[in-house]
């Protein structure tokens, strides 16, 4: 009965009074109690505290690899330019396999002509530069060293456009590709295997026999795993070597002869890949589009592909807000979890100090000033679980970045977050405990033993 | 003789158990004045410990009044029943009641805490209550680290640190061997002759022979209130 009407005199504590009992001196002095208290059971603190460690850290260190690797995704979509469209020529589903074995006279002719791309530069507007390239795959050698490499034949403004620079020398230039002189520009990965101990610049490599003058090297490219750009051999290809458009014309002609599982196989390929600029970032849907259509109505097969880095950009984002929202949710429910483990472990403080409570409430304490006593523990609690998490949380990124080699980003705002969630945890799930101690009658209390 | 510093008038103290009501106390009436050695004594269920609640203000009275230094204490709200705990009365029980995890320093400080008094005028009072009481070489102790009679000394020292208008004590030898029961009752005496008025409760004759008022309840009544 008694307990009964304590409890509705507890519920009308004014905030006010709960804040006076923490002034400065009486925070410190309280703290220090609360501490005390803490450390008397070690051992049930930690534990509790342990809960509250594990969600923040987990929450932190998630955010951290997520954000990694997104960011990772987004870097190598944006490598390819958002303003950009990339034409593809592949081959046709229904001619990948042979149709019969041994040696096979039709030449396989598909993908992206000269055509398409004079339609497409003439009839869709928006469309500012267009950059053509041919593919071929090829052994590179200087003197006795090969690389296996892709030799792009392609136009001088490529750098610019693929936001791709040259790192030493230059790339070739409008003249070069007129004279259809033999100048190739190297990739930068390839250079250690080509020229171990020598600058390449001003060398030669041999490609089928013909020679060309090195006159510059690229610098290193940051797509690394190229997922979303699949590739027609499906093996990743890092090795580049750039020569002009009108010289790869002139060496290798229309027809590609390719050695494959034992026979031969003649290609027709105009364009290996083409690379659109859009004048204007708000454009490139609509110009991709108009692309689609252009390509559909002139190609009877799916012989090409389209990649519209701006579409994988917003797919890529859309991605990780889900993944962010996955995250957030995990997060909460773990620290939900260490909120009820704070509450349980609290509950079950109080009742185990009801006596202490009891003496307290004789010695002249208000209810608030109990309220204050057991929020100010669970707070401790959860902000030095909050602390530690934040801590391991920093950590744990770096950790993985060191051993697994994956990029991390811990950003400013994901610890923050953590670190408040888990104080309003504490204050939260204190709360109900702190009440139920100060509501207490402290008759009742004095004789509980 | 001086003004009273506690007046009962009157005071009736009903539980309701259930369906029964249970009369605690049927209208006590009775002042306390300044440098009184009261023992109150009687049977168990005669409503010794609802008396010592009310008189404690750790319990209103149901009806009748109780000034505590002409102040009205029977209406007031649980803040300023709080208050006046810590500020006018002082405790010491039969099991003693100190917080484990407190040093005796600590201990003895608790009622100023809640005052809000600053540390270091608390720290030193209580150094020297805990001189007072023959402690000054325990004060860094845990309770534990004590015998009873220590921890009941550690107890009177923090019923003296708010210089109380009145101390309390219930049963306050009942758990402690004669040898040690003896030295409390001692101090107490002391207590009392330095002028502090104190109440206690106990079963025991030989207590309430060194009080020098003597109150006997039975039924929720006074039965005999004498002074010798």
């Amino acid at each position: 009965m008694g307990t009964l009407k304590a409890m509705s005199a507890s519920n009308s504590i004014p905030l006010h009074k709960l804040v006076e009992g923490l002034s400065p001196t009486r925070l410190r002095r309280t703290l220090r109690l609360g501490w005390r208290s803490l450390w008397l059971h070690r051992l049930r603190s930690l534990l509790t505290v342990l809960g509250i460690v594990f969600g923040v850290c987990s929450v932190i260190a998630m955010l951290a690899i997520g954000e990694g690797a997104s960011y990772e995704a987004q870097e190598q979509i944006k490598n390819l330019g958002s303003q950009n469209i990339i034409l593809r020529s592949t081959k046709p589903p229904e001619e990948q396999k042979p149709t019969d074995k041994g040696s096979q006279s039709s030449v396989l002719q598909y993908g992206i002509t000269y055509p398409d791309v004079h339609r497409i530069r003439s009839t869709i507007p928006g469309v500012s530069v267009v950059l053509p390239a041919r593919n071929i795959r090829e052994y590179v050698w200087h003197i006795s060293r090969r690389v296996d490499c892709e030799v792009v034949g392609t136009v001088p403004w490529y750098p610019e456009m693929r936001n791709h620079q040259v790192a030493q020398g230059r790339f070739f230039s409008d003249a070069d590709m007129q004279e259809r002189r033999s100048v190739c520009v190297l990739g930068a990965e390839m250079v250690p295997s080509l020229f171990p101990m020598e600058s390449p610049l001003g060398k030669h490599v041999r490609v089928a026999g013909n020679y060309y003058q090195v006159i510059g090297v690229m610098e290193p490219s940051s797509r690394v795993g190229k997922t979303e750009e699949p590739q027609e051999s499906g093996r990743t290809i890092l090795n580049r070597m750039f020569i002009p458009l009108e010289t790869a014309k002139l060496r290798y002609g229309e027809v590609l002869m390719r050695r494959r599982s034992g026979s031969f196989e003649a290609e027709r390929v105009q364009l290996h890949e083409v690379t659109i600029k859009v004048s204007s970032l708000e454009n490139v849907p609509g110009v991709a589009d108009a692309v689609r259509t252009v390509l559909e109505r002139n190609h009877k097969k799916k012989d090409y592909e389209i990649v519209v880095p701006l579409e994988l950009l917003k797919r890529a984002e859309r991605t990780k807000q889900i993944f962010n929202i996955v995250l957030g949710s995990i997060a909460a429910i773990s620290l939900l979890v260490g909120g009820i483990g704070i509450m349980n472990i609290m509950l079950a403080s109080v009742t185990e100090r009801t006596r202490e409570i009891g003496i307290r409430r004789a010695l002249g304490a208000r209810r608030h000033d109990i309220i204050s006593q057991f929020l100010v523990e669970t707070v401790l609690l959860s902000g030095v679980g909050g602390v530690l998490g934040v801590l391991l949380g920093i950590a744990i990124p770096f950790i993985v970045t060191y051993a697994a080699g994956m990029k991390t980003i811990v950003t400013l705002w994901a610890p923050l977050l953590a670190f408040t969630i888990s104080a309003m945890v504490g204050v939260i799930f204190g709360i109900y405990p702190a009440f139920r101690a100060a509501s207490m009658d402290p008759v009742e209390a004095l004789r509980h033993e | 003789m001086a003004d009273p510093i506690l007046q009962f008038r009157n005071v009736q103290k009903t539980y309701q158990m259930g369906e029964v009501r249970v009369h605690a106390l049927r209208g006590i009436t009775f002042d306390i004045f300044p440098g009184d050695y009261i023992s109150i004594m009687g049977p168990s269920g005669c409503g010794k410990s609802t008396l010592l609640n009310v008189l404690g203000c750790l319990d209103r009275p149901t009806s009748g009044n109780y000034l505590l230094g002409g102040e009205d204490v029977s209406g007031m709200d649980d803040d300023a029943l709080s208050a006046v705990r810590g500020s006018r009365l002082g405790f010491v029980f039969q099991s003693y009641n100190l917080i484990q995890q407190l040093t005796v320093l600590e201990n003895i400080e608790i009622p100023l805490y809640y005052q809000g008094k600053p540390e270091d005028e608390t720290r030193e009072r209580a150094r020297v209550l805990a001189t007072k009481v023959g402690l000054a070489d325990r004060l860094d102790h845990k309770p534990f680290e004590l015998s009873g009679g220590q921890q009941q000394r550690v107890a009177i020292a923090r019923a003296l640190v708010n210089d109380p208008l009145l101390i309390l004590a219930d049963e306050p030898t009942g758990n402690l061997d004669s040898v040690s029961g003896v030295e409390i009752l001692r101090l107490f005496d002391e207590l009392n002759s330095q002028g502090k008025t104190l109440i206690i409760v106990t079963h025991d004759t030989t207590v309430s022979l060194r009080a020098s008022r003597s109150i006997r309840l039975r039924d929720g009544n006074i039965e005999s209130d004498v002074r010798q």
